[in-house]
């Protein structure tokens, strides 16, 4: 009811309200942190802890077997950076890339190469989105249902995409927050990807693309995309116009014209000639 | 209005390889700093210039590497390509077709500032742009601009690009930090602020893509002839992504301080036909939303911050009529709820509580006296938390309470007579299973 706004102190209480389930607020896709029934977001949080047990320690080379190749790359990744440390994300990626996920093994793996304990690592692990703590499909499809491509529909789109791959092991589908690209909106990144805009009926075919190792709608790849600054395409470097005269819109702003001349100069005017 | 110098020819086939960027000058004013001017000098052009920090907070460039204490120690400058702020997206476009450009103004950054090493910080999902900036950096380091003595000037400098793995909170800076140093990206309290205790505790100098991107031209154009473009408090372009309920969404160079509408109408193409602009953000999701009779202010930092909002990081995001301004305030509340880190209350059961809140009017379990307590939990974060995760929530959230109250108050009422379940109270549902009764 616009227009009649009620005073706080006049407001009265729905009679007799209840707390709704959670469920009754409906499928929530954003919701990718598990909750259990008390509201705690940590699995492994309900199961009693073995005090007597010690906190695992930096795991043994030479009980440990690490693949060659993975050990290779989290050490290049180490002499990268001044604190060997810093290589930690790095190295979860290349172990989860190895392995699938963040396994307890892959976990024991890096700890055993970075010498550092399983339990930091684990801590790292759980923080960032894209490392994952638990089992999941080899091709991942990141939906990204943020403010801008879901202005431009892209719940419909995760739901059209979840009901096409229907529970396909293969998958991971996961609503993502932005991904930096709502110019394609509604976007997704397809095993790391970017593709838009999808329209709902391309996705069947999108996913049978993605079925067959094929690239992606290839024609709707972002890095296919053209800038869309009017100034990017006519600004051909060492062509550059006088300024002041136009604007890069295409027609005179006479309350404009008057603009600070702003001489560019471009360093290739000779070479760009020859 | 003034040519482009970003985005100047961007779309140039190649231009993500060192012999095209070259071919069109680049690396030249690399030369030019390192050999002819001393690092106070081009300090001295970033000064003039006017430069204010591209990233979100508007800082001034130069004023900023001046902060970069002068003491023998390692010091580090660290490129924040995160870009995580919903509706950004001009970052990921320089760095894809024009890579080069960014590595220049690190260099030229770093010999001003004094840094011997150099990041970039990327955030995982943008694996393409990694790759095209790891496989420039190998271009430029056989090339001698990366490395110890950069082209015989005894100026050392290396470059590593870390990718992150999702996380929005690692945009801010000193989140950004200990991701960096490899931990949970847990953002620190301040001061010490980063140019005196940064990464490894050292003196650190942290700035957006679009600013380091920005330094060679400065160079070329010198601090003063950049300084007039822009108004007098907004000096130079600015790249500002258009999205949302836009005919052309996409990244837009504009002169600072050209009418807002003329980006949302003139560039953008404005709302489908038939629809009105309800609300904008300004500077990315975490700015106050303005309405549409904002539309004629100047889009530079001063005059969007005395509308009450923020030019932020430059991302326009439009909102037409037809979308309830309920589901745009939860689908914020559910994202911050989502990327706070947790480590101050505030923030972390802010967020929380405001999804909930918003979760009731939406089911029809509030009753307008939620507005008030809504917007006194939005008061109660900003100002109070280490990082502005809060704030960035807070702010947008309160604005559209503020501006668009009678409209909330219609959902909830709309939402109440819809509501099946009103006055007809069922049995509370035990919280854990088992635990009421026997």
């Amino acid at each position: 009811m616009i227009g009649r706004r009620r005073k706080a102190r006049d407001a009265v209480l729905v009679p007799a309200v209840e707390r709704k389930p959670e469920e009754a607020l409906g499928e929530d896709p954003q919701r990718t942190v598990p909750r259990f029934g008390h509201g705690s977001r940590v699995p492994g949080w309900d199961d009693a802890v073995d005090l007597t047990k010690d906190p695992s320690e930096i795991p043994d080379p030479a009980t440990t077997p690490v693949d060659a190749t993975l050990r290779e790359e989290i050490e290049a990744h180490m002499s990268k950076y001044p604190d060997f440390r810093s290589a930690a994300i790095p190295a979860l990626a290349a172990a989860q890339r190895h392995h699938g996920w963040c396994s307890p093994e892959a976990i024991e793996q890096v700890a055993c190469v970075m010498r550092l304990t399983p339990g930091y690592l684990v801590a790292v692990a759980s923080f960032y989105d894209m490392l994952e703590t638990r089992p999941v499909g080899r091709h991942s499809i990141y939906v990204c249902t943020n403010i801008s491509c879901s202005l431009c529909g892209a719940d419909e789109l995760m739901e059209r995409i979840v009901e096409q791959t229907d529970g396909d092991p293969d998958f991971n589908v996961r609503a993502f927050e932005c991904l930096g690209a709502c110019d394609i909106a509604p976007m997704a990144s397809v095993d790391g990807v970017y593709v838009g805009p999808i329209a709902l009926d391309e996705v069947p075919t999108l996913i049978s693309q993605v079925r067959d190792g094929s690239p992606p709608l290839p024609d709707k790849q972002l890095r296919l995309r053209k800038s869309t600054d009017p100034g990017a395409a006519r600004a051909e470097p060492g062509q550059m116009t006088p300024t002041g005269t136009t604007d890069k819109y295409g027609g005179e702003m006479p309350g404009q014209a008057a603009g600070p001349p702003a001489p560019i100069e471009n360093p290739t005017v000779e070479e760009a000639e020859e | 209005m003034t040519e482009p110098i970003l985005f100047a020819g961007i779309d140039e086939p190649g231009l993500h390889t060192i012999d095209v960027y070259r071919r069109r000058g680049g690396y030249e004013m690399l030369r030019r700093a390192l050999k002819s001017m001393t690092p106070q000098a081009v300090l001295d052009e970033l000064l003039a210039s006017g430069l204010r920090g591209r990233g979100g907070a508007g800082f001034p460039t130069g004023k900023k590497i001046s902060f970069i204490p002068g003491v023998q120690v390692d010091k580090y400058l660290v490129c924040n390509a995160d870009e995580s702020e919903p509706g950004t997206f001009k970052d990921r476009e320089l760095m894809q077709k024009s890579p080069h450009m960014l590595i220049e103004g690190i260099i030229i950054g770093a010999y001003a500032a004094g840094a011997n090493r150099s990041f970039i910080y990327i955030r995982g999902e943008y694996a393409e742009q990694a790759d095209i900036l790891d496989a420039a950096l190998v271009e430029a380091e056989s090339a001698g601009y990366l490395g110890e003595d950069i082209l015989d000037s005894g100026f050392d400098l290396s470059l590593v690009v870390h990718r992150g793995a999702g996380a929005y909170i690692c945009g801010e800076e000193t989140g950004l930090l200990d991701s960096l140093e490899g931990k949970r990206g847990n953002p620190r309290l301040k001061p010490p602020f980063p140019a005196n205790q940064g990464l490894y505790q050292g003196p650190t100098l942290i700035n957006n893509v679009e600013t380091l991107a920005t330094i060679p031209h400065i160079v070329r154009m010198g601090g003063e002839a950049y300084a007039k473009i822009g108004t007098e408090t907004s000096a130079g372009t600015k790249l500002v992504s258009v999205s949302g309920n836009v005919q052309r969404p996409g990244n837009y160079e504009v002169e600072l301080g050209i009418p807002s509408r003329e980006i949302i109408f003139g560039l953008a193409g404005g709302p489908p036909e038939g629809r009105e602009v309800k609300l904008w953000f300004p500077g990315g999701s975490s700015a106050p939303v303005l309405t549409k009779d904002d539309l004629d202010l100047p889009y530079d930092f001063n005059a969007l911050a005395e509308a009450g909002s923020m030019l932020g990081s430059g991302a326009i995001i439009v909102v037409d009529d037809s979308v309830p301004v309920v589901d745009v305030a939860l689908k914020l509340a559910k994202f911050y709820r989502h990327e706070s880190c947790g480590k101050c209350t505030p923030c972390r059961e802010g967020t929380n509580w405001t999804v909930k809140m918003l979760e009731r009017i939406d089911a029809g379990l509030a009753t307008p006296m939620d507005l008030d307590i809504m917007a006194s939990v939005q008061d109660q974060i900003i100002g109070n938390c280490l990082c502005v995760l809060g704030d960035a929530m807070a702010m947008p959230i309160g604005s559209m309470v503020a501006k668009f109250r009678d409209e909330f108050e219609a959902h909830i009422e709309a939402a109440r007579e819809r509501d099946p379940w009103r006055g007809a109270p069922e049995p509370p549902t035990p919280l854990i299973q088992g635990a009421v009764g026997a």
